[in-house]
């Protein structure tokens, strides 16, 4: 078995961008969508972690908790809208909010 | 050898769960999913000695959004999204897509996978022994503006989601 080295970490957290990203793009439930982009903010993450760990450097784990800080943020303003929404549309579907189309 | 091990079957939690995650009908079983998949991630912070974000990752994220999102699923009543369809119309054209990225990013892998090796440099300072010190003082000093800013983020977005969660603006 090969020692775990950054490159590990790298491809593992190029995985989970990329079913995050599906998640965006092919999910109709909002709520999922809002999962799909924690997945791909922890990704993001994972990357930090791996490159603050083979350069002994904190500067990647404060920017961990900058990119969780805008996760919060992130998912309070996104849950918020989700719920006025819900109120006016009835409905928690992506391609059924479609004021602005005609 | 122990690492090995522990890095494959955390790199298992965090896929699995994130796949899961993605494709299940009901967003409560999501939801389990996604922290299953968090669990993951906060193991992964733990092999590489980022103690403070593992604790973190547990408190915040699976004791504090993940209880946010299961409370806005129980408010928002899924019932009747379990019965229609799942994806969108377009579900194709995004996989090919993301696909395409994905290839991408493998190629870039398997030709630099050498060059992510670090060279003496970083060998020379060594690691904190005190991780949750060596954080605060890096983010008490260097990255205090950043820190502050960050605050009114936060600020901003609860009186924001507030607002936004109002019956009557």
């Amino acid at each position: 078995m090969h020692p775990v080295t950054t490159v590990h970490y790298l491809a593992l957290s190029a995985a989970l961008l990329l079913i995050g990203t599906v998640g965006v793009l092919t999910r109709r439930n909002i709520v999922i969508i809002l999962m799909s982009i924690e997945l791909i903010l922890n990704a993001v993450n994972i990357n930090l972690i791996a490159f603050s760990h083979a350069w002994h450097n904190m500067g990647g784990q404060v920017f961990a908790i900058f990119v969780i800080t805008d996760a919060v943020a992130e998912a309070a303003v996104g849950l918020g809208i989700l719920i006025a929404l819900f109120r006016n549309k009835e409905t928690v579907q992506a391609d059924e909010i479609d004021l602005l189309k005609w | 050898m122990l690492d090995t091990v522990l890095f494959y079957s955390f790199a298992v939690l965090v896929l699995g769960g994130g796949i899961f995650t993605i494709t299940r009908r009901n967003a409560v079983h999501s939801a389990i999913s996604l922290i299953v998949s968090l669990l993951g991630v906060a193991g992964l912070y733990l092999l590489q000695q980022a103690e403070f974000l593992f604790a973190v990752q547990i408190v915040l994220y699976i004791g504090g959004i993940m209880v946010l999102f299961l409370f806005v699923i129980m408010l928002v009543n899924l019932d009747d999204a379990a019965h229609v369809r799942e994806f969108n119309r377009q579900w194709l054209v995004a996989l090919v897509a993301v696909a395409v990225v994905g290839a991408e990013l493998g190629y870039f892998f398997h030709r630099g996978a050498a060059s992510f090796h670090v060279a003496g440099a970083a060998a020379a300072v060594p690691i904190a022994a005190d991780n949750t010190g060596a954080l605060a003082d890096s983010l008490f000093s260097e990255y205090l503006l950043p820190f502050e800013i960050a605050s009114l983020v936060l600020l901003v977005a609860v009186v924001g989601s507030v607002i936004m969660a109002k019956k009557r603006i």
